[in-house]
């Protein structure tokens, strides 16, 4: 503790965000604080006020992006962001002040600005526990409640966050946060990204000495983390009182933070449990550095609590309520039927698993995960191969109301990591690879084992049961679990992830049974057209739609190995007149073709629907197909993680729609809905939703089969419901004259030039025709609304990143009708690590434009 | 344009390139043209007036009467002392503005050039700035960047005030870029600066022509600003130098030079220009090394639509016709058939 005491100031002008007309001083009778307040900058009356409280070792500059965005909305807040006392450019009063006297002086500032409702707190850090005190003591101004990054409770015996743990201990604690700058230093480079020097120098500008840094250690000495600490009963008051809050709440979170981790969040979940919330995967603890939480905030207050009850419609539709043939109702339909549900090829061999075998394994399975402790509602993370255990593991999680978790391994071990845990699983189930993974970063506290487990490593994942274990705990059981309703939870799907981080998709039993509707009725799949799944995903749904499927003999990893052989053996196992491939699997079988007997080709002859599904297929790989499969009808779907499948083309209707804008995807499927949102000439999807032919606008679908929401991502779900009913894709497009949807790209890949907006697809196909050019990306550079299009290609044979040559400038604009402003080479254009096939536009376009201004870049 | 009947106009600096095809234009508008320069403009119909723009006399005879100035005489050339762009660029355009306003001269075209706004760096998809005289690069720039200032200061009713800035205007017959560029890779001294891939926008020199034309008639409510005019076409600057080489039928540049090593050469040159007594001007500038190895493309929607003018010569319709002036032959690549 020090008895410096110094008067409040203001910052300096000139701070990277910070208006220097917020600032002010504000005097009460324990000390003069410095308060950001955008008061005079307000050009109409706010809605209420946003008081922000930040933490330790930060300042009032925390909040700069929230005040700025506050100031320029459309219904405007007024924000008032403090400075503690003792902390950031407030007086020194050389006094300690401990948790209640911070959440007393507060509530004194507030008397002193004689503060009106409605008042939002926002907090983060330890701020967080003293916006939250405030909040408690008056109930009478408060509106809402935001937290950032911060805990209102810190469970005894348990031990501080352990980042923190080093700082707590009284000498280092001393040389840690007040003799040096290193607890400040520390806090800051937790940015993801960096924080640029300009900002870094701001954060530390109120703390360059010890005298000024000694609130910065007394705070750290505050914190409760043993019962004798004088602010415990303090802490546990407020913790109490957060539980009685009635009114909206949002959690806004960087899952990255050592000190306040997922642990702290689901603390205050759990005394919060109305309110909303936004994980960010990949931010850190100064989340409002990292990411644009303001813009998300000011959003959510609009909704949440301006316009409550009216804007939040699109958010939270009511559900249903009708009742709906289950995703498992034909399964359990036929658990007395000994005929073949799933035939799986092996080597020369086959296995068959009947109705009424797979029906007794998922019900064993739904009961003994119940034994286990899995509850309807929570979450289960799923992590096998295609196949009959795969199949009963989702059926049996379905049946018992456990909502299934499927990330796809190829994410990688990071991402999928990221995805696996922010979807908050209580049990893994997967192989030994996957338990490793669980085990190592923690994803679930129990974990369960598909298919063979050694019983040394078997102890060392600790591993609680295998699969038969559980089915066996299962058998021993009368009683089956309750049906779950319609519209609980069934399913939460992770996005690939090829744009930003793979999101969680939350689908009700009610939407996934829609999903089974429309692929049965666009597919013609019934009880008496048995499939034959050489995309492996789709035998899931074989028990769903009542039909056997068949599982060819192939490696479902490498979707290549399939043979034409072993495509004809398993079409010949069940008499499928139906095949899902995809588009590798395609290839593998076009390879192969000349391996194939005559009675391997006359089985083929027979399939009467070729699906290609999974990613997108070059009409020239259909027309070979077609050669293999002369009676079939060849589909491909459009549809996202979203929404499956929101549209279908068959190969005749893309032949015949011949060249237009983009790629033709054919039109709605039954059930799904589509229009567009018109592109303004910004490029921004600002039009009402329509279906008039020929608009270029954002693809927007709708349908029973469309998800629920995101998984804890409010801000990305508000943004993507905007216009209730439907689901904003992020693909650009159009609809024909004849309801075909032709899609152009994505949003955030549109060209907007000042002569209009130029869509990526069209013109790389015409680019990726010409001589000499292997594939092509167009991408625009300069400020949008003059912008000019540039054409990076990946050229036949040796090239260096740079200009390309003359000639084949030349003819990359000769291909094209609009203007180029240069023609740019790379040996290799980079892809999304997903998609092997997606070309990385948003990358390729950050090379061009640093190129193009003179700049040296690494592609 | 037509229907300028009975109207005069003066355009000064008419012997250069720009200046001549404007007064030319004028001319064929119906336009009584006078131009003030110090030798023969040599447009076939304008009146000339011989004399400088430092002169108060002359230009007092040369305003006297006319419905409008266009305003081109400068010091264009790259070294030299200040003083000398000084006189002629600031005093110079200090004396036209005095004698337009004595004598009411309605309107008053300045042509001012981007450098004025540009102090270093990459210009992407830039706007018209503001005139910076005191962070301009060299001091042709600075000193237009001067009396651009001075100019739009004496915007006023009844004697309204414009500034166009062309950028990188050029065309057949031109001894500023294209002679330049010519002479030097005929020479085998023209290296190709670092990747020669940054953008720059240019101006044929019928667009420039035109947009100034457009200027003098445009509405009211365009006056009093400026506006930057270029094709809309940005080109990687080494595509536009091989283009312009080719059509001119020398030797494309092969030789590399590093963009940073080429701004210090400059900048050393630079120096020794400036304080020894050495003939003729350097080999490379800083200012240039500069123009050569950043972007400089403008953002062209407040222009086109203040003047209510388009660019009618494309790049390639222009490299085009430079290699019909230079008679090379060159087969023009297939137009662009239209923007979505």
């Amino acid at each position: 503790m020090s008895s410096h005491v110094t008067a409040a100031s203001l910052p300096p002008s000139g701070l990277p965000g910070l208006d220097p007309a917020w600032s002010r001083v504000v005097r009460t009778p324990s000390g003069a604080w410095h308060v950001l307040d955008n008061a005079s900058r307000l050009e109409a009356e706010p809605v209420g006020t946003i008081l922000a409280v930040h933490g330790n070792p930060t300042w009032s500059y925390l909040w700069r992006s929230f005040v700025a965005a506050a100031t320029r909305a459309e219904r405007p807040w007024r924000v008032i962001a403090v400075d503690q006392l003792d902390m950031g450019f407030s007086e020194r009063t050389g006094r300690q002040h401990r948790l209640a006297d911070r959440v007393r002086e507060l509530g004194e500032l507030t008397d002193v600005l004689a503060l009106e409702g409605p008042v939002v707190t926002a907090g983060h850090d330890w701020g967080g526990s003293i916006s939250l005190g405030w909040a408690v003591d008056h109930p009478d101004l408060l509106a809402g409640v935001v937290l950032l990054n911060t805990a209102v409770y810190q469970p005894l015996g348990e031990r501080a966050p352990a980042a923190l743990r080093p700082a707590m201990v009284g000498g280092v604690r001393q040389a840690a946060t007040v003799t040096t700058t290193g607890f400040i230093d520390t806090t800051l480079a937790l940015a993801h990204p960096r924080l640029t020097k300009p900002v870094r120098d701001a954060f530390r500008l109120p703390y360059r000495t010890p005298s000024r840094r000694a609130a910065v250690g007394d705070f750290v000495e505050d914190i409760p983390a043993t019962a004798e600490n004088p602010s415990r009963p303090e802490l546990e008051r407020i913790a109490a009182g957060v539980r009685d809050l009635q009114v909206p709440a949002l959690l806004a979170w960087g899952a990255r933070d050592p000190v306040f981790s997922d642990r702290f969040l689901d603390d205050l979940r759990d005394r919060l449990p109305h309110a909303d919330e936004h994980r960010y995967p990949t931010a850190g603890h100064l989340v409002a550095e990292d990411e644009d939480v303001a813009s998300g905030v000011l959003r959510w207050l609009d909704a949440r609590v301006t316009n409550a009850g009216e804007a939040a419609a699109h958010l939270d539709p009511p559900a249903d309520g009708t009742p709906v043939r289950l995703l498992g109702a034909a399964l359990d339909e036929r658990a007395d039927d000994d005929g073949p549900a799933l035939v799986e090829l092996r080597g020369g061999g086959s296995r068959t698993i009947s109705w009424r075998a797979l029906a007794r394994r998922t019900a064993e399975l739904s009961r003994g995960l119940a034994a286990l402790g899995v509850r309807p509602g929570d979450r289960v993370a799923v992590l096998i191969p295609p196949g009959a255990d795969l199949t009963a593991v989702l059926y049996a999680c379905l049946r018992l109301g456990a909502v299934v978790v499927v990330a796809d391994a190829g994410l990688g071990v990071g991402a999928l990591s990221r995805a696996v845990k922010a979807s908050r699983p209580v049990a893994v189930i997967g192989i030994e690879r996957a338990l490793l993974a669980a085990r190592a970063f923690g994803w679930a506290p129990t974990l369960v084992a598909a298919g063979p487990v050694h019983r040394r490593s078997r102890g060392a994942l600790g591993v609680d049961a295998t699969l038969v274990e559980v089915a066996e705990l299962g058998a021993g059981i009368e009683l089956d679990p309750a049906q779950p309703q319609p519209d609980d939870e069934a399913a939460v799907l992770f996005t690939s992830g090829s744009t930003g981080p793979a999101k969680g998709v939350v689908y009700t039993q009610r939407g996934l049974a829609a999903m089974r509707d429309a692929v049965a009725t666009t597919y013609g799949i019934s009880p008496d057209r048995p499939f034959v799944a050489a995309f492996a995903p789709f035998a899931l749904l074989g028990p769903a739609l009542g039909a056997t499927s068949a599982s060819p003999d192939m490696d479902v990893t490498a979707p290549r190995t399939l043979s034409a052989a072993a495509l004809a053996a398993a079409v010949r196992a069940v008499d499928g007149s139906v095949v899902f491939a995809s588009p590798a699997a395609i290839v593998g079988l076009l390879e192969t073709a000349g391996d194939l007997g005559d009675d391997d080709r006359t089985a083929l002859a027979g399939v009467g629907t070729l699906l290609s599904a999974g990613a997108p297929v070059p009409s020239e790989l259909l027309l070979a197909a077609r050669e293999l499969l002369p009676a079939a009808e060849l589909h491909t779907p459009y549809g996202m993680t979203e929404m499956l499948p929101v549209t279908d083309v068959e190969l005749t209707q893309i032949l015949a729609a011949g060249d237009g804008p983009g790629v033709c995807v054919g039109r709605p499927v039954s059930g799904a809905a589509v229009s567009v949102s018109a592109l303004d000439e910004t490029g921004a999807a600002t039009g009402q939703p329509s279906t008039e032919p020929g608009v270029l606008g954002e693809i927007l679908v709708g349908g029973a089969h469309l998800k629920a929401r995101y998984d804890r991502l409010w801000f990305t779900q508000d943004v993507s419901a905007r216009d209730a009913g439907w689901h904003r894709t992020g693909d650009v497009g159009r609809l024909d004259a004849e309801d075909r949807l032709w899609v152009e790209g994505r949003l955030a890949h549109v060209v907007v030039t000042d002569a209009g907006v130029v869509t990526p697809v069209a013109p790389e196909r015409a680019v990726d025709a010409v001589t000499g050019v292997v594939r092509s990306a167009v991408v625009g550079v300069g400020p949008a609304g003059t912008q000019q299009v540039v054409v990076v290609v990946e050229p036949d044979g040796s090239s260096r990143a740079g200009l390309a040559p003359a000639d084949l400038a030349a003819r990359v604009r000769a291909a094209l009708d609009v203007p180029v402003a240069a023609v740019l080479t790379l040996p290799e254009l980079p892809t999304d690590l997903r998609h092997n096939s997606k070309i990385d536009r948003t990358r390729i376009a950050a090379w061009a434009d640093a190129v193009l201004a003179g700049r040296r870049a690494k592609p | 344009m037509t229907g300028a009947g009975g109207r005069t106009v003066l355009v000064t600096g008419a012997s250069g390139m720009l200046g001549g095809g404007v007064a030319a234009r004028l001319v064929a508008d119906g336009w009584d043209v006078r131009a003030l320069q110090r030798r023969p403009s040599g447009v076939v119909g304008a009146a000339d007036v011989l004399g400088s723009v430092t002169d108060p006399d002359a230009v007092a005879r040369a305003v006297d009467g006319v419905d409008a100035v266009v305003h081109l005489a400068a010091k264009v050339d790259i070294v030299g002392p200040e003083q000398e762009y000084r006189a002629v660029n600031v005093e110079g355009t200090r004396t036209l503005l005095a004698e337009t306003r004595a004598a009411g001269v309605p309107r008053v075209v300045f042509v001012s050039s981007p450098s004025v706004a540009h102090v270093g760096g990459s210009l992407v998809g830039a706007g018209a700035g503001p005139a910076e005289p005191a962070h301009a690069r060299g001091p042709y720039a600075r000193t237009k960047a001067s009396a651009e200032l001075l100019a739009l200061g004496a915007d006023a009713p009844g004697h309204r005030v414009l500034a166009v800035r062309p950028h990188v205007v050029w065309g057949p017959g031109d001894t500023q870029l294209i002679g330049r560029i010519v002479e030097r890779a005929r020479a085998g001294r023209l290296p190709v600066l670092g990747s020669g891939a940054p953008l720059i926008d240019t101006t044929y020199v019928d667009n420039a022509v035109d947009a100034l034309v457009a200027a003098v008639v445009a509405p009211d409510d365009a006056y009093g600003a400026a506006y930057v005019v270029t094709n809309g076409e940005p080109r990687p600057v080494r595509e536009l130098i091989e283009q312009i080489c080719a059509a001119n039928g020398v030797p494309v540049p092969r030789l590399r030079v590093p963009a940073a090593l080429a701004r210090g050469v400059g900048a050393g040159l630079d120096a020794a220009w400036a304080h020894l007594p050495l003939p003729g001007e350097p080999p490379l500038t800083r200012f240039v090394a500069e123009q050569l190895s950043t972007a400089h493309w403008f953002d062209q929607r407040r222009t086109r639509r203040a003047l209510r003018w388009e660019p009618r010569v494309s790049v390639d319709e222009g490299i085009a016709r430079l290699a019909a002036h230079a008679g090379v032959p060159w087969t023009a690549p297939a137009p662009v058939v239209g923007r979505p």
